[in-house]
């Protein structure tokens, strides 16, 4: 057994696993707010490259002005999407809410590609391509940028909701009817939810695209945001920093270990599989609360 | 006007539970079965298996998924994987020389086996949590499929489906192909229209609407779940069969990825969930409005001398399927068969309208 190789893939699978938390951040603001689990969270990500590649490349805004620009412009998607769309959705079952985020991912998916250009457009936002040493372990420099990135980003949301705004959202989570009793504003604190998901997809979606450039592939970082938004418990935000280095380490190890002998493709797979063991052994991840149902 | 509803009262409770209790709802299922029997003398070639032969099986595959997402209420995004394994099993079966009727109830058999697995999940999770777990599980049957060289025949491999004999009739030429494909179809569709009077029916539906309150009412939940998984598969399965030996001919494991599985939803919502008229309605719009509205730029590109890239035109599809999703689940929920329904409640009274129950 090559103990190096291992650790390598260990390490380097812990900031892809927290570039992925940072995608499973979005579903986990807005499942924790409004109690639905949200599919697009993919699209958002890749919508959130794409806007960023437009206002940098074909505008012309320097990459550092950018990011913030295309960060409130997706602040205002997100809590649009909200207001036209899943507002509407209010007290319809659940299954149509979530019909309803899958037909906006798969819009998306569709839209951004088909306007733009399906070709893979290259975001450089300034990380240096040579490889990290480390002794001798060699990490991805890109990856261990974008990983810390992340690990801020998640941080940073876990101190959120120690401010005003924090308190209202948990209160909004907590029970919607009593928040409104109270005097909060319900939707507003719903559609804030939406566009801080946005916004952490589109942040996840320029680091994304700066290490393997911005197309509808992006996308597919929803099955993994998943896996670590199901495994660390949909409402726990500390779950999601947890679950993202568990799953990032496992399909690192195992596209490392597992491909040679089964012939590729096993990186698409270990999200799926930890998903569908999360749901069949404990349904409500490793932090998640236990939701408890009223006939 | 058109329908005459006035005047027919009925004095028995038979009558009212017939499956069309309208003389002329009948009489214009008749006509369309005429119709669709002839439709091999009567339209082109390309008309015949370009569009009808597509129609007829995709709406078959979504009265399969309509069972499980419409009259039971459990989310299934997993279907195109449940009707691969239905494909290869009983395209396997049939290269191994056993007979096709044979190898399409095994293929069922296989598929709904497989969706026994898929409603395992339901028994312990449900609503969103469903959703996703049956998305995982589309990723692992695709996997298996292209990954096991006993099923797929290696990976970049596709497996010819060769010549069959359907109940004695060999399956060549078009009409053969387009009667094997419609015969199942009209099984299926007369199975879903009876099962809502059945007891079966009536149990999947207290499921859909409330498990916990299905259960105090006395409806075994655990059973009808994985019942309702059970026979949506073997119908999904019985799908795959068909698709392979009448419209493929020769199977890939990327035919039945997650986008035949959006495709699949995408049907049932489009045409309204637990109708079975829906499903057929939902097939057809999602199946040909992406080539109507690709003939349509295609015209306007070249009639308008507009500059169309490749790539929107080749995502098309995607921005409808997404585009008609959101606007049916925003608008009308209850998809086309509502709308239909609502017009033809108007004009079954029409102009009497105060004669409306």
């Amino acid at each position: 057994m090559d103990w190096l190789l291992i650790a390598e893939l260990g390490i380097n699978g812990i900031f892809v696993g927290l570039m992925y938390g940072l995608v499973a951040l979005g579903i986990v603001l807005i499942y924790k707010t409004s109690g639905l689990a949200n599919l697009a969270q993919g699209a958002l990500a890749m919508t959130g490259a794409y806007a960023t590649w437009a206002i940098a490349v074909p505008l012309g805004v320097p990459i550092w002005l950018a990011i913030p620009l295309s960060l409130v412009a997706m602040f205002g998607f997100g809590a649009a999407t909200e207001r036209l769309a899943l507002r509407r959705m209010i007290g319809q079952p659940v299954i149509m809410a979530i019909m309803l985020t899958l037909g906006i991912e798969i819009m998306l998916r569709g839209l951004l590609p088909g306007f733009a250009g399906a070709a893979v457009k290259r975001l450089d936002i300034g990380i240096p391509g040579t490889p990290l040493f480390l002794g001798d372990l060699l990490i991805n420099r890109a990856t261990m940028i974008g990983g810390a990135v992340s690990f801020g980003m998640i941080l940073l949301s876990l101190l959120l909701f120690n401010s005003r705004l924090g308190v209202v959202m948990r209160a909004v989570s907590d029970d919607q009817t009593a928040s409104w009793a109270v005097g909060i504003r319900v939707e507003r604190a719903i559609a804030i939810s939406w566009g801080l998901a946005a916004a952490s997809a589109t942040v996840a979606g320029v680091i994304w695209g700066a290490t393997q450039g911005v197309d509808w592939s992006l996308s597919l970082l929803l099955i993994k945001a998943l896996a670590i938004a199901i495994l660390g418990g949909l409402d726990s935000i500390p779950g999601v920093l947890i679950a993202g280095v568990i799953v990032g380490v496992a399909e690192s190890v195992a596209t490392g270990l597992l491909d040679p002998l089964v012939g590729g493709g096993t990186r698409d797979i270990v999200a799926s599989v930890i998903i569908l063991l999360t749901l069949l052994l404990k349904p409500h991840g490793l932090f998640g609360r236990e939701h408890i149902e009223r006939i | 006007m058109f329908y005459r509803r006035a005047g027919i009262r009925f004095t028995r409770y038979g009558q009212e539970r017939q499956i069309w209790p309208l003389p002329l709802d009948r009489r214009i299922m008749l006509l369309i079965l005429l119709l669709a029997l002839a439709a091999p003398y009567l339209l082109d070639r390309l008309y015949l298996v370009g569009y009808l032969l597509p129609w007829i099986i995709w709406a078959t595959a979504a009265l399969g998924l309509n069972l499980l997402m419409g009259t039971a209420g459990q989310i299934h995004l997993g279907y195109g994987a449940v009707i691969g394994m239905g494909a290869y099993g009983s395209v396997h079966l049939v290269r191994a020389g056993a007979p096709l009727e044979l190898a399409m109830l095994v293929g069922g058999l296989i598929s709904a086996a497989v969706g026994i697995v898929f409603g395992a999940a339901a028994l312990r999770v449900k609503g969103l949590y469903l959703a996703m777990a049956t998305l995982a599980m589309q990723y692992i049957v695709d996997f298996v499929i292209s990954h096991v060289p006993f099923i797929s025949g290696g990976s970049q491999a596709t497996i010819t489906v060769p010549q069959v004999r359907f109940l004695g009739i060999p399956i060549v030429g078009d009409a053969a192909v387009y009667y094997m494909a419609l015969a199942i179809c009209v099984i299926v569709t007369l199975f879903m229209l009876n099962v809502r009077r059945t007891s079966f029916g009536r149990a999947l539906a207290a499921v859909r609407e409330k498990d916990y309150a299905a259960e105090v009412i006395g409806v075994d939940t655990f059973r009808f779940k994985l019942l309702a998984f059970w026979v949506s598969s073997f119908i999904g399965g019985v799908v795959g069969s068909v698709l392979a030996v009448c419209y493929l001919r020769s199977i890939s494991p990327d035919q039945f990825h997650i986008e035949l599985s959006i495709q699949l939803v995408a049907m049932v919502i489009v045409g309204g969930m637990g109708s079975v008229l829906g499903s057929f309605f939902g097939a057809a719009l999602i199946l040909f409005a992406p080539i109507v509205l690709n003939n349509l730029i295609g015209f306007m590109a070249d009639s308008m001398e507009m500059q169309i890239s490749t790539d929107l035109r080749a995502h098309v599809p995607l921005m409808l399927y997404g585009g008609l999703i959101v606007g049916f689940l925003l608008w009308e929920p209850l998809g086309l068969a509502k709308i239909y329904n609502n017009m033809r409640n108007y004009f079954l009274v029409w102009p009497f309208r105060h004669a409306q129950r």
